[in-house]
């Protein structure tokens, strides 16, 4: 039976950033022996020698002349902003303290 | 007029029997009496839909050539791009935005003349095959109210049962299409991974996600699946290659001589007796029709479960971090001195849903170092070892089969606790997607002992899609003259309001 603490769900959820509350991390973690037994089935078959597929179609990379293309305008690329100032997108403190 | 085919309603356009403006008008009008009940809408577009009609309308009496579905109503799913009209995908964290662009998909029906009535319900960001993951509650299923309509689509399919609209839009990560169509009684399909552009398509599982049609008959289904696919520079995995002629294989229908192969270890023990027994019999039907039944085995099936539930919460840890509540979408927490860090992981937690963020944590388990060979990497080898045993498969069988969901509709709460019972529910749904083929499930009967419909789901190889409508239109024609009329018409009615 797998197995994850709370104490492990605590540190995905920080690497996931979503805050979680003491009972969310409690039940999740109460859920995932059961999951992750079930997701672990996928070591059950002799996997050696088999390749692995990240996708259906065998695509290379595409791509298209590099010329300028008609795209959204500020004010449309800005219309779902949660906080905008000056016609740019207005976001919380990313570095440190303040000065 | 509500209750006819989508082909009849183009069909009394053409001919001037009617206006697109009457038909949306109808439609309105059984969603404002119903969906109290239903509620398979989020959003209701009545005026932009009316517009559309109209010009639609405008241009039929101009004599403008317009596609086979112009001036047809249709009910969108809200994981869909539509620019300017609310689009959620079910979700508060997106509560209130409104797109500044349309998805190829909604480009194309535009195009066509397609008349948008509204978005549907669904599990948050497709996730769930219930609907009950909805940020905006429950969508109820139109043959049993008390019983949930499956999902991810649920609230497209409900619509189409429930003749609130006769086509709608869809999409199919791991069943969210054939799974609710299976459900509700109606004709679902998801196309060849690449066929429909997935611009627009809010993204959960990029390497399995696939927007595709609804509607009450396979030659409705095939209308609209001529009008949403095609290549699309947009989507760098789009394919590059015509549409399959899904429409004259839906008019043909004819099986004689195809190779019918059955997937042995996707029917049997863990499937409804209802659902098996109905399963059979339409391979009689098939076979009687000169259809040669054949058995197939694809012993990596048994894994395709465990694989999806690493792949998908895989790909949506990485998909949804864009939910960084900076750019668009829900932000809370944004007080003085607040860190962005603090404020986005505020903003997930407000925003998110307990299945959302139950698959965020998995799939940020499955690709941490130290773990990631065993759960992703072992997953993704699962996911060769499927598309070889379909490869094998379909060289001794044209298409293959099997019941699309194993059981009929649940009650709504019934599993909702329980993550795994939800899950193998896609147990026939998932191996379709992991190799990137087409699928279609289409109505099999009513289970005898609950009285609820069962879907029976054809595959074929990517890109050869009308060999599904060609044997689909085949069963459809041969159960209908068995049943006399068409399973919908044993659906209990719905007490409208009016």
């Amino acid at each position: 039976m797998s197995s994850l603490s709370r104490d492990d769900v605590a540190k995905l959820a920080g690497l996931a950033r979503i805050e979680m509350t003491e009972s969310e991390l409690v039940e999740l973690s109460s859920q995932f022996g059961m999951i992750l037994d079930a997701v672990a089935r996928v070591q059950e078959m002799d996997l050696s020698g088999v390749k692995a597929t990240s996708h259906p179609q065998p695509l290379e990379n595409i791509a298209r002349p590099d010329v300028v293309l008609p795209s959204l305008s500020p004010e449309d690329a800005l219309s779902g902003a949660p906080a905008q100032e000056e016609s740019r997108f207005r976001v919380p403190q990313i570095l440190g303290e303040a000065e | 007029m509500i209750n006819k085919t989508a082909a009849q309603m183009a069909d009394a356009l053409a001919k001037d029997e009617t206006t697109s403006v009457e038909l949306t008008q109808a439609h309105l009008d059984r969603i404002a009496s119903v969906d109290g009940q239903v509620k398979a809408f989020l959003h209701v577009d009545s005026e932009g839909a009316l517009a559309q009609a109209k010009d639609v309308d405008a241009r039929r009496a101009q004599g403008e050539k317009l596609s086979p579905i112009a001036g047809i109503p249709l009910a969108l799913k809200d994981v869909l791009a539509q620019k300017g009209v609310p689009t959620t995908a079910g979700s508060k964290i997106l509560q209130g935005w409104r797109p500044p662009y349309d998805s190829t998909v909604v480009s194309k029906l535009k195009d066509a003349g397609v008349v948008i009535m509204g978005k549907t319900n669904m599990d948050e960001f497709a996730m769930g095959s219930s609907t009950e993951n909805s940020g905006y509650g429950p969508t109820f299923n139109p043959w049993d109210l008390t019983r949930t309509p499956g999902g991810s689509s649920g609230g497209s399919a409900a619509a189409v049962s429930a003749f609130e609209a006769p086509l709608a839009v869809g999409s199919d990560t791991g069943g969210s299409i054939r799974q609710p169509a299976a459900l509700t009684g109606i004709v679902g399909v998801r196309p060849t991974y690449g066929a429909v552009s997935r611009f627009g398509l809010i993204a959960y599982s990029s390497s399995l996600d696939q927007a595709g049609p609804f509607g009450r008959t396979v030659l409705d289904t095939a209308l609209l699946h001529e009008v949403m696919a095609g290549h699309d520079p947009k989507d760098a995995t789009s394919i590059n290659a015509p549409v399959p002629a899904v429409v004259a294989a839906a008019k043909s229908g004819d099986v004689k001589g195809m190779k019918i192969g059955v997937i042995k270890q996707l029917q049997g023990e863990g499937y409804q007796k209802g659902v098996q027994t109905r399963f059979d019999e339409s391979l009689e039907v098939l076979a009687s029709l000169g259809a040669e039944i054949v058995e197939v085995d694809c012993p990596s099936f048994e894994y395709a479960l465990a694989a999806y539930y690493l792949i998908a919460p895989s790909e949506c840890s990485s998909n949804l971090a864009r939910f960084d509540a900076m750019r668009y979408g829900l932000r809370t927490g944004d007080v003085d001195g607040a860190s962005a860090e603090a404020v986005m992981s505020a903003t997930r937690d407000a925003g998110f849903g307990r299945e959302v963020k139950r698959r965020i944590i998995l799939g940020t388990y499955a690709l941490s170092s130290g773990y990631y060979d065993a759960y992703y990497g072992s997953a993704q080898k699962i996911r060769t070892l499927i598309i070889q045993d379909y490869a094998k498969a379909f060289t001794k069988a044209d298409v293959l089969v099997s019941p699309t969901a194993p059981t009929t509709a649940y009650k709504i709460g019934e599993k909702v606790d329980d993550p795994m019972a939800m899950y193998l529910g896609d147990v026939a749904t998932i191996p379709v997607n992991l190799a990137g083929i087409c699928g279609m499930s289409l109505p099999a009967g009513l289970a005898d002992e609950d009285n609820l419909p069962v879907g029976f789901q054809i595959m074929a190889p990517a890109m050869q899609d009308q060999r599904l409508y060609q044997a689909g239109a085949a069963l459809e024609a041969a159960l209908l003259s068995k049943w006399g009329a068409p399973i919908l018409s044993k659906a209990p009615e719905l007490k409208g309001a009016k």
